[in-house]
């Protein structure tokens, strides 16, 4: 185990709705909040679980594309809009695709490793809604490199992730495949239906596989070895959590046992401008997670849940071989046998991860690491899993791209 | 010729009517698809827009801008292939921008009928004027040496008449768009016992790429689908005028419109689907029709009563609800014509009473909106109608008569000769007029 100078805790996280379609109160032909709304929200309800502004040190917002989603940039901007208090205290915006969310929580970790803060108030945000879908996948694109775009599909990522489930589904069979990612699809709406942020909390559909499997695959509408329940669905959200050190949990007066520590991580880069060594892979994702394994000092065995980067289905499948919970080609089924689920052997996106909870995407990051420090601590609601005494750990892992930057970090209950 | 080569010059007379834009769209969306096709790569494609007022036709652009960039927002995936060859166009906001461009570059907007003179294929929607439309076929046809094809969307006027009129060999034929063209998915192919195989068989191949559902019917005057409404129309007239002896003639109205619409689970009711088509519309089908009827009067004295009044229905430029029978605020009717104080009385102070009069309605009732998604459509239908059946309301009795009337309608269509088949009379009512079922059922016996 990698020893840090001294202990980083995260506490106190809010998430905003996840807003789109799927939520009754989304109307795409009314006018919807802005940016700086979600910001909001998410900030303060951060603050009200910290006694307020003046406890914090420094704020970072991670966010991907405000800039032509909302015509918007330089969003560090907006955290002292979210309280008077923060006024001229030092800020910081990452961007990473959609890591972003994550690469805040590194920056927040960083600033508190060096000493430089004891409290960082971080922010994950996107509001995509603004555009329609066919305007939103060339934006999204922008998480590719730019000289794929005209040769890329029309809804690029899709297109992307497609041609990984095509090359899955030549190596290890279809239907296999698609047997697993539709198993995947319904733990995600069965997760989501337990959270009433989520953008599937609403869901009804009584046979969630059935739905998948009568959705048949057309590559004429869509890409060719997905359909859109593969999909994370357009959201507009925002999330927030403070990081803080010993000191920062005393002066915010949170007691230890309602913080996680982060006990491990890794960050790692993949070239963009090069395909992906092996599409059946993620080949970033394999490595981030053993060295954040290795830093942290544990296996996955002793991994209660983890909250994993699905903006697809098939990447809910590599990322369960990255992993090294199934060998390769063995993901489908192991997800398929329910291990995954949240009754299963380890639970994975217990509010429905990027599929069911939803996918604002520079949001993300913190979302998940709110979605853990819910879990360990004990109050996710109706949502809840039981982390078991001998595997106290969680896990985050927030992708931007195409497996391009990784960001895992491993959490355990402070206390 | 090949159906890429008809469609290179194409013209579209009355284009800038309601019933022409739609076409126009249509059709310059799949000239402008065939343009991209590698073959034609190069090709000059033209459609003329051929309109007598230039105002309109001015406003046209308005028109075509925005329902292009939604078509081509929905095949994004094609677009992208199709522009494969132009670098400089990389995002989809880019190569949707340029297709419209491209496409709106194929439309000539002229008044001059003289532009149809190059055209390989004319289509047809000008009013229904059987003496109008002779003449302009007359004069496009001597004047244009590559004997074009005539496609009329006419709605009633025998096809026959054309071709024998304007002297056009078979080279004619009724392609009946449902309003509007870009949304419904009903097309009535009418040929004639002349009419060239060749130019039949283009007219089922462009329909299959306009997604649309060919019925094909008859000539005889008003086809399948207007020789339903006008005599569903005319007998919802009859009923209100019937109960008007013993009530107001604006709650007679009401109270026909509502049956026909709540208790016989229809879109709209009569009177609305009146107001919608136009009421100057419908009394000139009816009498564009009526010669061509022997054993029937399909008139109306109180639809020449509410054009003498000048109440006529239809829509505005923008696509909104006129005043007719009913009147409209937001596309929603709020009041009811009254023909004896020539003013509009708001339905709050009449429905009431009428409701009333018209007793409880079953509670097996389901709205058309919920009956039109039913898997078990039928069935519910089934139960309502019977429970309507037994029903010694008012409006069950006004209702199950409508329906048996409906189906003597519908059945007499294929008896007649009209249409092939009951299957035909259904599918134009179900396809062209959103209805939750056909005419031709057994719900009423």
């Amino acid at each position: 185990m990698q020893q840090l100078r001294r202990k980083v805790y995260m506490a106190a996280g809010y998430n905003t709705i996840a807003m789109g379609t799927g939520r009754s109160e989304f109307n795409p032909k009314k006018p919807r909040p802005g940016i700086e709304h979600y910001i909001r929200e998410a900030g303060q309800g951060t603050l009200r679980q910290i006694g307020g502004a003046p406890h914090v040190d420094e704020g970072a917002i991670g966010n991907f594309m405000a800039s032509r989603f909302n015509k918007q940039g330089h969003l560090a901007g907006f955290i002292p809009m979210i309280d008077e208090g923060l006024q001229f205290k030092p800020c910081t915006r990452t961007e990473g695709a959609c890591a972003s969310g994550a690469l805040a929580l590194m920056a927040g970790i960083r600033s508190v490793l060096a000493e430089t803060a004891e409290v960082v108030l971080t922010v994950g945000v996107e509001v995509q809604n603004t555009v329609k879908a066919i305007y939103g996948a060339d934006i999204l694109a922008g998480a590719g490199w730019y000289q794929k775009r005209k040769n890329g599909h029309a809804y690029f990522f899709p297109g992307q992730f497609s041609d990984r489930a095509g090359a899955y589904y030549a190596k290890y069979g279809q239907e296999r495949a698609r047997k697993g990612m539709g198993r995947w699809f319904r733990n995600a709406v069965e997760n989501a239906r337990l959270c009433p942020t989520a953008q599937e909390y609403e869901n009804k559909v009584e046979d969630l596989e059935a739905f998948y499997h009568r959705m048949k695959l057309n590559g004429e509408t869509f890409v060719d070895n997905l359909n859109v329940l593969d999909c994370s669905k357009v959201t507009d959200g925002a999330s927030a959590i403070a990081i803080l050190s010993e000191e920062g949990l005393q002066r915010c007066g949170i007691p230890k046992d309602q913080a996680v520590e982060v006990v491990g991580w890794a960050q790692a880069e993949r070239n963009i401008t090069q395909d992906p060594p092996d599409l059946t892979e993620l080949t970033t994702i394999k490595k981030a997670v053993a060295q954040a394994l290795e830093s942290a000092g544990i296996t996955i065995n002793d991994l209660a849940t983890i909250e994993l980067h699905d903006c697809f289905s098939i990447a809910g499948v590599l990322s369960v071989e990255a992993l090294g919970f199934a060998s390769p080609g063995e993901g489908a089924d192991f997800i398929a046998a329910g291990h995954t689920a949240r009754d299963g052997k380890i639970p994975i996106n217990t509010t429905g991860g990027l599929i069911g909870w939803g996918h604002p995407t520079g949001g993300t990051g913190v979302h998940q690491a709110v979605t853990i420090w819910e879990q360990l601590t004990g109050i996710a609601g109706a949502a809840q899993i039981e982390i078991p005494k001998d595997r106290p750990y969680g896990m985050t892992i927030n992708m931007g791209g195409d497996d391009v930057t990784v960001v895992v970090i491993v959490y355990r209950r402070a206390g | 010729m090949t159906y890429d080569e008809r469609l290179q010059n194409v013209s579209i007379l009355g284009a800038a009517g309601k019933m022409g834009s739609g076409i126009l769209l249509l059709t310059v969306v799949e000239m402008m698809d065939l343009s991209l096709k590698p073959e034609n790569k190069g090709k000059p494609f033209a459609l003329n827009a051929i309109d007598i007022s230039q105002e309109a036709l001015a406003g046209l652009k308005d028109y075509l801008g925005p329902q292009v960039l939604k078509i081509a927002e929905k095949k994004m995936v094609w677009l992208r292939k199709a522009y494969d060859d132009r670098p400089d166009l990389i995002e989809n906001s880019e190569i949707i921008d340029q297709y419209v461009r491209d496409t709106l570059s194929i439309v000539r907007r002229v008044t001059r009928v003289e532009a149809a003179y190059d055209s390989h294929l004319i289509f047809e929607a000008v009013n229904e004027n059987k003496d109008l439309k002779i003449k302009l076929f007359s004069q496009i046809d001597q004047n244009n040496p590559y004997k074009p094809w005539f496609f009329t969307n006419t709605s009633s006027v025998p096809i026959h008449l054309l071709d024998k009129g304007a002297n056009l060999g078979g080279r004619v034929l009724g392609f009946h768009f449902y309003n509007p063209p870009a949304v419904q998915k009903l097309a009535e192919l009418i040929v004639t016992d002349s009419t060239l195989p060749e130019a039949k068989a283009f007219a089922l191949d462009y329909a299959k790429n306009l997604k649309k559902v060919v019925v094909p019917s008859n000539d005889f005057a008003g086809f399948i689908g207007n020789g339903h409404f006008m005599r569903d129309a005319l007998y919802g007239i009859h009923e209100a005028e019937r109960l008007s002896a013993e009530m107001p003639f604006c709650e007679a109205l009401y109270m026909v419109n509502k049956v026909t619409q709540d208790y016989l689970v229809r879109p709209m009711g009569i009177f609305q689907l009146i107001d919608y088509v136009g009421i100057d519309v419908t009394q000139f089908i009816m009498k564009v029709m009526n010669p061509f009827l022997p054993d029937e009067d399909l008139h109306s004295d109180l639809l020449d009563k509410m054009m003498e009044m000048g109440v006529r229905g239809g829509q505005f430029a923008d696509g909104s609800q006129k005043n007719g029978f009913l009147q409209y605020e937001k596309g929603k009717p709020v009041g009811i014509f009254d023909p004896e104080k020539k003013e509009y009385v708001t339905l709050v102070t009449i429905s009431g009473k009428c409701d009333e009069k018209l007793g409880p309605v079953p509670s097996s009732a389901i709205n058309w909106k919920t009956a039109v998604k039913l898997r078990n459509k039928d069935e519910k239908l089934a139960a309502f109608f019977h429970d309507l059946k037994n029903s010694d309301t008012l409006g069950a009795k006004l209702a199950v008569s409508y329906g048996r009337k409906s189906n003597e309608i519908g059945c007499k269509l294929v008896t007649s000769g009209v249409a092939f088949s009951e299957e035909d009379v259904n599918t134009v009512l179900l396809t062209g007029f959103f209805h939750a079922y056909g005419p031709i059922n057994t719900f009423f016996e």
